[in-house]
């Protein structure tokens, strides 16, 4: 059967169009943040800057792309089209007229579809999992740069040797499927998404200690939204069922945390060490706090810039590991239509056809650069203040 | 200043024990010595001759009694057959003693490689003389070339040059090497032809055409990150008391840069670049894999996908060794470079 091809140009104009809600979403967001920039604080600032403005597109485009993928991609990611295999860009699926517009796979799949829902696995689990290793790095951190000695020796040995492992046999040992059979995930699980129920059980303690009113309002918050989750999240227990991750996702998570928890720990244990010598934070132990208190009151906000920017950046690396799984075929099924696992397929067939590669390629790099320039001028931001 | 190599290297010798008895654990889980059971036995065999292979390979032995024979501290007892009760090595294709004997890595032997049929040295060591050779060229064109834009963007803080070299550094900070490594491909490979997409005949002769994609692939990651390291120390040198004053009296822009910003700004990226050498060992796989380049992360890659335990233990401990090592002279280098800094 001949199969009929719609010409560059269309192709570019489909793309446009496919993308409507991203566009109209975007527009609205932008068109709103200029309008109140000045009262927006550090993200009203970011927009001083053409880096910056580039920045927060990018990201806020994959942050749609995600959220719209149902909308914007016309086929389903899984779904094999046999006649379409290894179509070229902008060829028309005979049955229901619609267009490959980066073409078919080797497996027959739209590729523009697959790149799309792409971004959902990454947007996910990349920021997600930062968020942990953050919670994680901070809670171990903060006391061991405040308090130094013995726990620090202990936490700062642990930490390197995690990080005297290269990251891919890392994840060739903790990744597996065999892995899954023994409880080492779900130990690993249960160990490392206790850390933001501490996180914030000490958060509120510390502060509202003396208010019982608001502090057992707060606690039980905490306790009740966090113990569901982490039901949800390590035994798959959630009542309702709405929290749930697949074993190998979780594998994934798990093993990504692991890796960038401790990179978070050396910064949060560095910047305690540089802050815990100032003024107010002697002025708050003279005051009679806690340590905990002045760890997590005076000390982390004052922190923040740094962690910021830093985040941002994690969060780019966390894609650009997702994107090494995948390249290895490590945690995520085979037929996931994630970026890594896309480049992956592609590239053993590249002497034969270059079309499917370059969309997942492009996309991964788009988001991290946006990342990247993102944590750029948030840095610069915050020196000028 | 010796008391802290020992104390360090000390340190190291703890972590490199700790890791590998975290990676014995790992690649003895039940699972994962399933597998291995499963691909060194024919196809289709029955659970109970999984079993006894493991038994007979001396796999079911206490785990800490295996790892005091990995690491030879402990004599490796040969494997008696019950039922002619002679002694007889494990592996036949390397020579496991027949008799007791302390043999682990503390004696130079770092055991068999199931995969390869072979010692796991004969497999490793030509495999790391491969990707030293890799990480020399790398190294030869990402040092100068990351050195050169850092200086040229941090010379001038603020300028065009600085914006648009800034810009392009964080853009290859952004580029892993699957990514680099795919697009080059495409534009030099398939698109013009100027070069070859895969270096596995570099294992017969290396040549501009077999291994130039694999070498920028690999240092055009570490570049914008080298480069942007170097930019902030040279701005930071620039706005330094003792430019001034060599400015004001009278000395040449260029002659300032390169008589008395340049020494003392490249003091940071010596650091980085040191650092750089975990991240390289990932790239390597990355690359090694892309371009079929049998080297170390191919090495590795195999040994990790076919569950072969001492190949794996044997990359494992040299890649840690590599890391620490790393650290260690970007530390005592720092130290050295830098007066100002005296090691307590």
């Amino acid at each position: 059967m001949q199969i009929e091809y719609i010409g560059a140009f269309n192709i570019v104009i489909g793309v446009l169009v496919r993308f409507w809600p991203v566009w109209l979403a975007l527009a609205i967001v932008l068109g709103a943040s200029f309008a109140y920039k000045k009262r927006l604080g550090l993200y009203g600032q970011l927009f001083d800057s053409s880096v910056g403005i580039a920045g927060v597109v990018i990201c806020l485009f994959w942050l749609f792309t995600a959220i719209f993928a149902s909308t914007v991609a016309p086929f389903d990611p899984l779904a094999q089209i046999p006649v379409m295999k290894d179509a070229l860009p902008g060829a028309i699926e005979p049955a229901s007229k619609g267009v490959f517009l980066f073409g078919g796979d080797k497996l027959a799949r739209d590729i523009f579809s697959r790149m799309v829902y792409g971004s959902q696995i990454v947007l996910i689990i990349a920021p997600a999992a930062t968020g942990f290793a953050l919670m994680v790095g901070i809670t171990l951190g903060l006391p061991a740069g405040y308090y130094g000695g013995k726990i620090d020796t202990v936490l700062s040995f642990l930490a390197n040797l995690v990080l005297a492992f290269p990251v891919i046999l890392l994840f060739y040992l903790l990744v597996t499927p065999g892995i899954m059979d023994t409880p080492i995930p779900y130990a690993m699980a249960g160990l490392f998404f206790l850390f933001p129920i501490i996180f914030f059980c000490a958060l509120f303690w510390t502060r509202y200690k003396n208010r019982p009113d608001r502090l057992y309002l707060l606690l039980g918050l905490t306790l009740v939204i966090g113990g569901w989750i982490y039901a949800g999240l390590v035994f798959d227990a959630d009542p309702l069922r709405i929290v749930h991750i697949d074993p190998n996702q979780l594998n994934i998570f798990v093993a990504v945390v692991f890796a960038s928890s401790p990179g978070v720990f050396r910064i949060v244990r560095g910047l305690t060490m540089d802050i815990k010598t100032r003024d107010y934070v002697a002025a708050a132990q003279t005051r009679g706090e806690t340590p905990w208190y002045i760890m997590l009151w005076e000390i982390l906000p004052n922190a923040r810039g740094p962690l910021i920017v830093d985040a941002c950046l994690r969060i780019g690396y966390t894609t650009i590991l997702l994107g090494t799984l995948g390249y290895f075929g490590l945690g995520l099924a085979p037929e996931s239509p994630d970026w890594g696992t896309a480049i992956k397929d592609a590239s053993r067939l590249l002497r034969s056809f270059i079309h499917p590669a370059l969309p997942p390629t492009i996309a991964l790099m788009s988001f991290v650069l946006g990342l990247n320039l993102l944590a750029d001028s948030l840095r610069e931001q915050s020196m000028k203040d | 200043m010796l008391s802290f190599i020992a104390r360090r290297i000390g340190t190291i010798l703890l972590t490199m024990l700790c890791l590998t008895l975290v990676v014995f654990f790992l690649v003895n889980l039940e699972p994962n010595l399933k597998k291995l059971a499963i691909s060194q036995t024919e196809m289709h065999t029955p659970p109970e001759q999984l079993e006894s292979w493991l038994v007979n390979h001396g796999y079911r032995q206490n785990f800490f009694v295996r790892y005091g024979h990995w690491l030879g501290v402990l004599k490796m007892e040969p494997i008696v057959d019950p039922a002619t009760g002679k002694a007889s090595q494990r592996f036949s294709f390397c020579n496991d003693p027949a008799e007791p004997a302390y043999s682990g890595v503390l004696q130079g032997n770092f055991g068999c490689s199931t995969k390869f049929k072979t010692t796991v040295a004969a497999k490793l060591f030509p495999a790391l003389r491969a990707t030293g050779i890799l990480m020399f060229w790398v190294l030869v064109v990402m040092v100068p070339v990351s050195l050169l834009i850092g200086i040229l963007a941090g010379m001038r803080e603020g300028s065009r040059t600085d914006r648009v070299l800034s810009v392009a550094s964080i853009a290859t900070t952004a580029t892993p090497e699957y990514v680099s490594g795919v697009i080059f491909t495409v534009i030099f490979a398939s698109w013009l032809g100027w070069l070859n997409g895969s270096a596995a005949s570099a294992a017969q002769g290396i040549t501009f055409y077999n291994f130039t994609l694999p070498v920028i692939t690999l240092a055009i990651y570490g570049i914008g990150y080298i480069a942007r390291m170097t930019r902030a120390s040279m701005v930071e040198v620039m706005t330094q008391q003792y430019i001034r004053t060599a400015r004001l009296k009278g000395l040449s822009f260029s002659n300032v840069v390169v008589k008395h910003a340049l020494r003392n700004a490249l003091i940071a990226p010596f650091t980085v670049i040191m650092l750089q050498f975990p991240w390289l060992l990932t790239g390597v796989v990355i690359v090694e894999t892309m371009f079929r380049y049998q080297g170390f992360g191919y090495t590795l890659v195999e040994a990790a996908g076919n569950n072969d335990i001492d190949l794996l233990l044997g990359c494992s401990l040299v890649s840690v060794f590599i890391v620490l090592i790393t650290q260690l002279i970007s530390d005592v280098g720092y130290a050295y470079l830098n007066p100002r800094i005296r090691v307590q």
